[in-house]
């Protein structure tokens, strides 16, 4: 797999940018002094112990926090005060740590709601004259059901009801609805969490073709080492909210600080068994 | 028995569980977007009907100027509801939402009974006197109306939250609003909404109920069967409401007939206990609201 040169000589900005993100919450600090950069094309991902702010930092990206300082940038705009709902217009999807699809609502349904963004129709449309409506509709159908749902595998289940999914299937829904918003930049909290051996191969498959045929820069936490290192160009390492490393995956594998806290200052060696699981994995490929 | 009797007092209940369920369809709106039980339906109905009676009477509006103005008023009300006392207290606990509805059911006939005083009102006729026969049965012109208007209304408004995108939204709102808004639904926009089309639905009740029966500033009460229904056909469920609607109505007309007026109350919350223990989520509800 090829590392894509980052911030390097050509003057290409990246796609989303953190400058020295600080998020606290009466005192305690989730997030301090936060900074880096997801070139375009690229696989990133965001690894830490528990509670080391990864999911504060997806949701401060995403909207659903403001920072107490800093500022985000989104395809060299600044995003900083810019709403949840219209960074979703913008390109920035995302899928949720738990599962957060629209239970009563059939795996179609749920895609459908992830282009909502992006329909025109009006009230008075609606009401009045079907038909821009309907065409819309059809478009979207066809689109989606052609691609996303091909591309994900998930053909056989479009209209079941999600709840009555298995856990694996529901991920792999909320993906789908996450894509059928067009992002740019997609941004999955756990991808293959509480998922086995099998469903994460499929996951890691669909994450690597996500970026190569649908052309979306993806930004993902993940605690599976094997799979963090296998797929991404980029990895960021944050502990006690404050990062600690980034680079491409061996230079982060090899970081003594990141092991420090995995482990805390003791015995070394079960990580870098870890952490060297997925090199192995990859030279074997 | 005599079933021609029977047919007429069904009928009569039926139409007017035709109300109820209009009054429920308001009530579950707001429900289903923002979690919230609005036990001032009942006033909400009566802010209705005083608004139409200031357009219609004290203002004297040609009834096609006064029943839209009336209604924009309600909406109005019904966002400055949502955006002055719902939205500010967006998280917190469940009771704290429910005691300010409580309190706003109170300021409502507050309101009604310092601009309109306690007096009872007759709203302007509307709809035409001649009797209305069903076979054998008789109907009251304003019951058979009202009804027909409440039928047509809840059809129109199940269309639009079918086909409409704003629809859509709201059944995801209610559904994850997390998730909702990272998928680019206005999530705030969805909750003003909801109120603003409840109170609108609610106010169009009112000025049913109020031409029936005339209004004044205790016929919140109304409300309170309205309550029954939605808890028996389960707080979130649109279905719930409309057959929870014609239910309580047919039971609460045959009760009065052969039991007695006094008995009406008294039959409907036996229905309401026995269905909740039965269904302890109404009969369509979902189950996932015990949780809250």
């Amino acid at each position: 797999m090829e590392t894509p040169p980052l911030g390097g000589a050509v003057a290409v900005p990246p796609l989303l940018q953190v400058d020295a993100l600080t998020l606290a919450f009466r005192g305690v600090r989730a997030l301090s002094d936060v900074s880096f950069k997801v070139a375009s094309g690229t696989i990133t991902a965001v690894i830490g112990p528990n509670g080391a702010g990864k999911t504060s930092l997806f949701n401060t990206i995403s909207g659903f926090y403001r920072p107490t300082s800093g500022r985000v940038h989104f395809k060299g705009q600044d995003i900083t005060e810019v709403p949840t709902p219209l960074r979703a217009k913008l390109g920035l999807g995302r899928s949720f740590q738990n599962i957060a699809l629209f239970r009563g609502m059939t795996v179609l349904d749920n895609i459908k709601l992830g282009r909502h963004a992006h329909l025109k129709t009006n009230v008075l449309d609606a009401l009045f004259y079907m038909g821009r409506a309907r065409r819309e509709e059809a478009a979207l159908r066809a689109d989606i059901e052609e691609r996303i749902i091909d591309f994900l595998e998930i053909d056989h289940i479009r209209h079941a009801p999600v709840s009555a999914l298995p856990y694996g299937l529901q991920k792999r829904v909320e993906m789908a609805r996450a894509l059928a918003m067009q992002p740019e930049i997609l941004m999955l909290d756990e991808p293959v969490a509480g998922m086995n051996r099998e469903e994460t191969e499929d996951m890691a498959r669909f994450i690597l073709d996500v970026r190569s045929e649908w052309g979306v820069t993806v930004l993902m936490v993940e605690h599976d080492m094997g799979m963090v290192m296998d797929l991404s160009d980029h990895v960021i390492v944050l502990n006690f909210g404050q990062l600690i490393a980034q680079g491409a995956p061996a230079v982060v594998q090899g970081d003594p600080e990141v092991i420090r806290a995995y482990l805390g200052s003791g015995d070394v060696g079960d990580l870098r068994q870890r952490l060297h699981a997925g090199i192995d994995k990859r030279e074997a490929a | 028995m005599d079933w021609a009797y029977l047919f007429e007092i069904s009928l009569t209940g039926i139409a007017s569980g035709g109300l109820y369920a209009l009054a429920a369809l308001a009530f579950v709106m707001v429900y289903k977007a923002t979690k919230v039980v609005n036990i001032a339906i009942g006033e909400m109905l009566m802010i209705g009907a005083y608004l139409f009676f200031t357009c219609a009477v004290t203002f004297a509006l040609p009834l096609w100027l006064a029943l839209p103005a009336s209604l924009l008023a309600a909406g109005a009300l019904g966002a400055l509801i949502e955006r002055t006392m719902i939205r500010p207290l967006l998280g917190e606990p469940p009771i704290s939402v429910f005691m300010v509805m409580v309190g706003l059911s109170s300021v409502l006939v507050g309101l009604v009974e310092l601009i309109w005083t306690a007096d009872q009102r007759r709203l302007p006729e509307l709809v035409p006197n001649t009797p209305i026969m069903v076979g054998e049965a008789f109907l009251a012109p304003k019951v058979f109306y009202g009804a027909l208007t409440a039928s047509v209304l809840i059809a129109v408004v199940l269309l639009v939250f079918r086909f409409w995108r704003g629809g859509v939204a709201l059944r995801a709102t209610a559904s994850d609003p997390a998730a909702a808004y990272s998928m680019g639904i206005n999530v705030p926009r969805v909750f003003s909404l909801a109120w603003v089309a409840s109170a609108m639905i609610a106010a169009v009740s009112g000025i049913i109920v109020g031409s029936i029966g005339g209004i004044s500033s205790s016929m919140g009460v109304f409300g309170l069967s309205v309550l029954v229904v939605v808890i028996v056909g389960g707080l979130d469920s649109v279905l719930g409401a409309l057959v929870g609607g014609l239910m309580i109505g047919l039971i609460e007309a045959l009760a009065g007939a052969y039991l007695g007026g006094e008995y009406k109350l008294l039959v409907t919350f036996i229905v309401l206990v026995m269905v909740l223990m039965i269904r302890p989520y109404g009969l369509f509800g979902t189950h996932e609201i015990e949780r809250l």
